[in-house]
């Protein structure tokens, strides 16, 4: 696997929790959303930063007041055609203002990258051939219908802006 | 209509690009089947039975002569000269290559069409009433939010891998002509307090598991059209099965939940997105009404003596015009229905030369407009009353005229086993079978209105759910058996067909749907009481008795 993040080919430095173990010390974990419910306390006295892994099931209201505690949360999609973790990660970025590493994990392919992007991924665990692809599969569109936390602007918004210059 | 601007074309010929790459890549090998499907799915590509497939998108049924004209086109230089128009208002091409399919997209976005989520676990292409903008009876022209929601609903991020398809319908008349209770969601135009809003109804929908949409909402103001629909959307994303295909419609997780609690989960989302980013401001609504401003009509008084004195003159004129001829909210105009339904014909199918034809006749008579109807029909919405028989004739030329709009003969068929691949039996030589034996005209007025629909498989692309008589396609150990139901209708009233009993042989069921017939011409009150009322009035043990009573 490679991982991509912010669009160059980037070193993993993050470890993942070993079930039923204490966190490594000084290492960037990532936990499972369960554990974090169960033993947030424990976890919240982690000497390094902390991730948060979550699936298309898990409701990230029940993280509200705690995005802030998190440097990166992961999204595993089970397979690409499972699309609950847009919506997962929208909540997240929108409503929740989460502003850490947003990463997508599990059956992500070149054909999905641009709309992760858009709502609001930033980080990608892809096989090799996708990420020397990463930056086509960017440049596929650069016209957007609708509004999401992104920082392009959709049609609606540069026609009107057109018409106000006339 | 609406006109593309630079931001249209420059989308559409960004998804050109796009899948003539995915293609290259599927024929290169680096793609599998597995992993190119959901990529030519969005882009209307299915493999069927004999070939691939193409569906065009026809946004709520609204097309141009010039790009009516490049379908004919397409007909004749990729598929083998004809044109399938679907219960979607989309037209289908049953023979492209699929090397080939990126320059026929190349080609419609030359006329401004695409084939963009017609198929997929996407938002579907948004249908509309045929009669939009024209109807004498309509309050609100829905195309103006059809168009709307059409864009907001093009390659949007978050709702492009949805538990299953999804179809969005608008409806702005008195009548429903768009099936609205039928649709994952169906939005009705109604003015409340002077202001222009949406009664939004959800979890319609057909195929294995038939429902009629509930209302969840009696009054959605206009601005909150997108913030409401993207709070319905999500809900759905999130929580509609993923597990079972057959369970993963909005309609299951709408019936589980229950539509109150249902809507309670949409309002609580709304709350977070309304009036924000997606407020639909006034001046974007007015920006899209002006693509739909009524074309320069002339005045003319009514009623136009000329065409009345035809309709008595001229007897087939005068068949054709009481069925095939709609009220237009203009005077000295009318709405021309096309009947794409020949006696013994292929419901829904169409010639290049009849397309080109067509075309011809929307810009001598129709300001060069034509809908595409759910009944898989044609309208030429503005001509004038005064150029209806000249109109007429030239139809007739083309075998275009059959005077059968809403009769026994205007059958909705799916392609059924003829071309598809889920089908469990043929649609088409029952439609035919059917059609022939209800030939004669004056037998077709005399049993009036009749919606008969017929689909070869329990996915119910034909419809039959909603026919006042449903015909179901079904294989039993090798041989094609057809279950009958009554009762069912799209309209306002929405019901589901029940099953009337035992179904019958391909032969054995035209021999049955014409003892019902028999059947309600004997029951009828009055001589005039429509098919649907005496069903709904009698119920079924007339017929039951009528078409089983002797066993």
């Amino acid at each position: 696997m490679v991982l991509i993040r912010d669009g160059a080919i980037a070193t993993d430095e993050w470890v993942r929790a070993a079930e039923g173990k204490a966190l490594p010390a000084g290492a960037p974990t990532i936990v499972p959303f369960a554990r974090w419910l169960s033993d947030s306390s424990t976890l919240r006295g982690h000497s390094a930063p902390l991730g948060l892994y979550m699936t298309g099931a898990d409701d990230p209201e029940a993280i509200a007041a705690d995005v802030g505690r998190f440097a990166l949360i992961a999204i595993e999609f089970p397979v690409f055609t499972d699309g609950r973790g847009y919506s997962t990660a929208r909540i997240l970025r929108e409503r929740l203002g989460f502003q850490g590493e947003l990463r997508a994990v599990g059956n992500v392919l070149r054909d999905q990258f641009l709309f992760l992007h858009r709502c609001g991924f930033d980080a990608f665990e892809v096989a090799e051939t996708d990420a020397a692809a990463w930056h086509a599969a960017l440049a596929e569109f650069r016209v957007w219908y609708q509004p999401t936390g992104d920082s392009r602007a959709p049609a609606l918004v540069l026609r009107h802006r057109a018409q106000a210059a006339e | 209509m609406y006109r593309y601007d630079e931001f249209d074309h420059a989308l559409v010929a960004g998804r050109v690009d796009q899948f003539r790459g995915q293609v290259a890549r599927r024929l290169a090998g680096e793609l599998t089947e597995d992993e190119f499907r959901p990529l030519r799915l969005m882009n209307g590509l299915y493999l069927q039975l004999h070939a691939y497939m193409l569906r065009v998108a026809v946004p709520y049924g609204v097309l141009s002569s010039a790009q009516l004209r490049k379908l004919a086109h397409i007909a004749r230089r990729y598929d083998k000269g004809y044109g399938h128009f679907t219960t979607r208002q989309n037209i289908q091409f049953n023979w492209p290559r699929l090397e080939e399919t990126p320059d026929i997209l190349d080609e419609l976005a030359e006329v401004e069409m695409h084939a963009i989520q017609t198929s997929g676990n996407c938002i579907r292409n948004v249908t509309a009433d045929q009669y939009a903008g024209v109807a004498a009876e309509e309050i609100e022209d829905p195309r103006v939010y059809a168009e709307i929601v059409r864009q907001w609903s093009t390659l949007h991020p978050e709702f492009s891998f949805l538990p299953r398809k999804f179809k969005i319908a608008f409806n702005g008349a008195a009548h429903d002509r768009a099936a609205l209770r039928l649709h994952d969601i169906g939005l009705r135009l109604r003015r409340q307090g002077g202001q222009c809003g949406f009664e939004v109804m959800v979890g319609g929908g057909q195929g294995r598991t038939p429902m009629i949409a509930e209302i969840i909402r009696a009054f959605l103001p206009r601005r909150d059209l997108l913030a409401y629909l993207e709070a319905i959307m999500r809900v759905y994303n999130r929580f509609g099965r993923r597990d079972n295909k057959y369970k993963a419609r909005i309609k299951i997780l709408v019936h589980d939940l229950g539509a109150k609690a249902f809507a309670a989960k949409v309002e609580a989302e709304f709350e977070t997105l309304r009036g924000g980013a997606l407020d639909l401001p006034g001046a974007e609504v007015e920006r899209i009404r002006r693509h739909f401003r009524p074309p320069p009509y002339d005045e003319i008084d009514d009623p136009v003596a000329w065409y009345d004195l035809k309709r008595r003159e001229d007897k087939d004129f005068g068949d054709w015009a009481r069925t095939n001829v709609g009220a237009h909210k203009r005077p000295g105009y009318a709405i021309a229905n096309i009947s794409l339904k020949p006696i013994g014909g292929v419901p829904g199918d169409a010639t290049a030369d009849q397309m080109d034809a067509v075309a011809d006749l929307a810009d001598r008579y129709s300001f060069g407009e034509i809908r595409i109807t759910h009944e898989q029909n044609l309208v030429l919405p503005h001509v004038r009353k005064t150029d209806l028989f000249e109109f007429w004739q030239r139809l007739g030329a083309q075998d275009l005229a059959t005077p059968n709009l809403g009769l026994v003969t205007d059958i909705i068929a799916c392609p059924g086993l003829d071309y598809c691949g889920l089908a469990t039996a043929r649609s088409i030589p029952v439609a035919q079978a059917i059609s022939t034996r209800f030939a004669a005209l004056s037998r077709q007025h005399d049993i009036g209105e009749l919606r008969l629909k017929i689909s070869g498989c329990i996915n119910a692309c034909g419809h039959h759910h909603v026919g006042h008589i449903g015909i179901l396609g079904l294989d039993k150990r090798g041989e094609e058996y057809y279950q009958i139901t009554l009762g069912g209708r799209a309209d306002a009233d929405a019901a589901l067909g029940k099953i009337i009993g035992p179904s019958f042989s391909a032969t054995g069921v035209v021999d049955a749907v014409e003892t019902i017939v028999e059947t309600y011409l004997s029951i009828r009150r009055g001589g005039e009481e429509p098919f649907i009322a005496t069903v709904v009035r009698t119920g079924l043990t007339p017929f039951k008795e009528a078409l089983y009573g002797a066993h």
